[in-house]
């Protein structure tokens, strides 16, 4: 599985250990919300890289004071249809402050790349089928968002009564470069 | 009434274009169904029984004559010449075909119109108060805080997949016309004791399987807060609403569940996190969007107009309509007028692409170009001069939309059903059609008074039948329609939900049940001047059930 | 013994439509294919997921139809409504055009 980080594909370099499994060595892995809560004083010491997978009906805000071990944090939407995610990505970035990479795995299609995006959520894992161009075609759909998010595209609001050549100019800016809606 | 700035009239196209993608992923197969309903459900597109069904939002029920005009035309272009007014204020076309639907989206931007989230798990089409703007009992217009709620919730990217579909209401008048108790978050325009005025919330009432009147989680919301406070119930419920049972996923279910003052500190604990933030209303904003609701350039008239007077005085049926269908206005010399689309064996609700030109006509002649929908499936011109209501009263009969029966038995809220839905379980147009034919006796109909009968073809409960006087359930048994009446039911400021009768009627049955129902109440109300309504709440179901089951006549067999 | 047919709507329009003999799709109830058996009833129904997949149709499924001397009918009110493609409300489904009179 290929993820979409920021506009670009890359590959995945962690690996999701499922339940209890034996962690490797200096790699970096991603283990659940489960598991970190039972094992924190252990993992605590580690040296790789960590990342922490969520259940859509898991609360990120068990985990708010450990929030900088995870280099990763990966949110499941088991349906696309589940939106519990979306939620749980805002209350990372905006409510708990988390600055590390914020992922979103499973039934992932490219209709709800731009809600994720401005949720907060960086990176998307992709299954083989995955139109890329589809996806990075979906950021560009709109270029007016009526309410503030997670990300720092401007909304209609500031917009409407900013003063005119900043109106413009931060339109150009959003026009420009979509990456910089990732300064999070 | 507001007008887009170049930002919505961008972002309307950027829609269209989005869906015309959409579209044609979905015709060339990159898109299964599955993938492409939620999709066209966010854009209004329904897959019904015989066709696709396009629902267009009405924004708060507000159309102008310019909108009012393609909807005729798309009608007549691209539906076979007629169109349906909502019980959630908006209009809904059934016969489109999906390959046009971008097309039609196309013109509706061309006129400032869309059918963004008219469907789908999301935030839906804000409703108001239908007489904002001009009632005589209004406090505050609601319309600028819809608009205002309308924007917010527009593509909100967080609140896109909830748990279940998201209705509010808002209304700004004493009397509460807007049904607000009845929606997921219902919101009334309040004056405390500063004389200052907020929001009223109010949480978790709905209709379908379980209706519900919501509680209020908070007495007073001051204004700059409304978008914060609406966030945080909204956060609450996409994360703690259940995803495990549609049926159980709407959030009256949570917050009877969870208990409304539980609840209610959730949200408080959610909102404290985030007010006085971003979303905190700028005083600019505001003021830009109060400014497309300015009152229209009203002419100084007299209160009481002669020649309505003298014209009410030469004819009896002229002066009926007026006694019915129009309402006081809160400005001297000026009527608010309800088109009352329940025409006699007509289907509740339904306007042909004629008789929509011809409501704009009339609008540009004599409302300042204004045409509002109302949650009872009825239209209103909501700024007539006293003395033109004669004029309008004539051209309005002329196409059949003038019959005397606003707030009357056979002003009828009836879902599409079975002729059209494919969730219904039974068909409740026709029954309107019998009932508007035998309650087609004027006088009759004035001498029973105030009656809201509502009909629903299925649980879904679109014809809102738990909110009226006399409701009607259609069920299935056995792959056959029956009717279950319920009784009681009230939208207005006295909510309450209706209550099972007895066992369902046969289609045959129903219009004699009402007659029934409606002879019981004749026959014990105490004085001409106590509504059904009353009368129902003081007797009780008992005097109507044994007319209607008991042994004083030959029990016809009805279903279980 | 209980007698059935595949039904769907069209993807393009909507339109009620039924599976014929010649596993082809009509809007006309009386040409479809009756199916007398379980097993023959499934194996055409799971054939038409060709026919999704193709875009010609969506959400087909198994009605049930009752045999008369007059050949099959539709059972239940659902399926007559659908059967006769439109809505039952008469003489001109709505359209108050022609009403207007003068």
């Amino acid at each position: 599985m290929a993820i979409l980080k920021h506009g670009a594909l890359q590959p995945n370099d962690w690996l999701t250990v499922a339940g209890d499994a034996a962690l490797p060595e200096g790699k970096p892995v991603v283990i659940s919300l489960d598991r970190w809560l039972k094992e924190r004083e252990t993992l605590a010491g580690r040296n790789a890289p960590l990342g922490l997978r969520f259940k859509s009906d898991q609360s990120p805000v068990t985990v708010a004071d450990d929030l900088e071990r995870f280099s990763l944090i990966v949110l499941e939407f088991p349906k696309f249809t589940d939106g519990r995610g979306y939620s749980q990505a805002r209350i990372l970035r905006q409510r708990l402050g988390y600055t590390g990479e914020l992922r979103a795995t499973g039934n992932v299609l490219r209709d709800q790349y731009l809600f994720m995006d401005r949720c907060g959520i960086d990176s998307v894992e992709l299954t083989d089928e995955a139109n890329v161009a589809g996806f990075l075609e979906s950021l560009g759909e709109f270029s007016i968002w009526y309410q503030p998010a997670a990300d720092k595209r401007p909304t209609v609001l500031s917009l409407r009564h900013a003063e005119p050549q900043d109106r413009a100019g931060a339109s150009a800016v959003v026009r420009e470069s979509v990456a910089a809606n990732w300064a999070y | 009434m507001y007008r887009y700035d170049e930002f919505d009239a961008t972002f309307v196209a950027e829609r269209v274009k989005q869906f015309r993608g959409q579209v044609a992923r979905r015709l060339a197969g990159e898109l299964t169904e599955d993938e492409f309903r939620p999709l066209r459900l966010q854009n209004g597109l329904y897959l019904q029984l015989h066709a696709y069904m396009l629902r267009i939002a009405v924004p708060y029920g507000v159309l102008s004559s310019k909108k009012m005009r393609k909807l005729a035309f798309i009608a007549r272009r691209y539906d076979k010449g007629f169109g349906h007014f909502t019980t959630r204020q908006n209009i809904q076309f059934n016969w489109p075909h999906l390959d046009e639907i971008p097309d039609i989206l196309e013109h509706l931007a061309e006129v400032e119109m869309h059918a963004i989230q008219t469907s789908g798990n999301c935030i839906r089409n804000t409703t108001a108060d239908h007489f904002a703007g001009v009632a005589p009992d209004e406090i505050e217009d609601p319309r600028l805080w819809a608009e205002i709620i309308r924007q917010w919730s527009t593509l909100h990217p967080e609140f896109a997949f909830l748990p279940r579909k998201f209705k509010i209401a808002v209304t700004g008048a004493s009397h509460d016309r807007a049904a607000v108790k009845f929606h997921d978050i219902g919101l009334k325009m309040v004056k405390n004791d500063a004389g200052e005025i907020g929001f009223e919330v109010i949480v978790g009432g709905g209709m379908g399987r379980t209706p519900a009147i919501g509680p209020t989680i908070r007495s007073f919301l001051p204004k700059q807060h409304l978008l914060s406070y609406l966030e945080a119930i909204l956060r609450v419920y996409n994360l703690l609403g259940r995803r495990d049972n549609l049926y159980k996923a709407r959030i009256k279910i949570l917050v009877t569940a969870t208990g409304t003052q539980e609840f209610a500190r959730l949200v408080e604990e959610e909102w404290n996190r985030i007010k006085d933030g971003v979303l905190t209303l700028p005083e600019a904003e505001v003021a830009r969007i109060q400014d497309y609701f300015t009152p229209p350039a009203y002419e100084t008239l007299p209160a009481i107009s002669t020649e309505l007077e003298t014209a009410k005085r030469g004819d009896a049926i002229f002066a009926r309509w007026v006694r019915a269908n129009t309402h006081a206005h809160k400005v001297d010399g000026y009527s608010i007028v309800t088109v009352s689309l329940k025409p006699e064996g007509g289907a509740p609700g339904d306007a042909s692409a004629d008789q929509m030109d011809l409501i704009a006509d009339l609008a540009d002649e004599y409302s300042f170009g204004e045409v509002r929908v109302t949650h009872h499936q009825n239209l209103v011109l909501p700024n007539v001069r006293k003395q033109d209501l004669d004029a309008l009263w004539q051209r309005l009969a002329a196409v059949r939309l003038a019959n005397p029966n606003v707030g009357f038995l056979t002003d009828i809220i009836a879902c599409p059903g079975l002729d059209y839905c494919n969730l219904a379980n039974a068909r409740s147009i026709p029954i309107a059609q019998r009932l508007s034919r035998r309650f087609n006796d004027f006088q009759r109909l004035e001498e029973i008074g105030e009656l809201r009968l509502n009909i629903s073809g299925c649980i879904n409960a679109c014809g809102h039948h738990h909110a009226g006087n006399i409701g009607i359930l259609g069920v299935d048994k056995q792959g056959e329609e029956f009717y279950q009446i319920t009784l009681g039911g009230s939208s207005k400021d006295d909510s309450s939900i209706g209550k099972i009768i007895g066992p369902a009627f046969a289609i045959d049955q129903v219009a004699d049940a009402v007659e029934t129902i409606v002879n019981v109440y004749l026959e014990k109300r105490a004085g001409a001047d106590e509504r059904f309504l009353e009368t129902y709440r003081r007797i009780g179901l008992e005097p109507f059930k044994e007319k209607l089951y008991g042994n004083s006549q030959a029990r016809r067999p009805a279903a279980e | 013994m209980t007698v059935q047919i595949v039904t769907a709507n069209r993807l393009r329009d909507g339109a009620v439509v039924y599976l014929t003999t010649a596993r082809t799709w009509s809007e006309v109830f009386a040409e479809s294919l009756p199916l007398r058996d379980e097993a023959e009833a499934n194996a055409a129904l799971e054939a038409t997921k060709a026919d999704v997949k193709a875009r010609k149709i969506v959400g087909p499924y198994l009605a049930e139809v009752e045999e008369t001397p007059d050949g099959i009918q539709p059972n239940s009110a659902r399926e007559r409504i659908r059967a006769s493609r439109l809505p039952t409300i008469t003489p001109d489904v709505g359209s108050w055009t022609h009403r207007i009179e003068g």
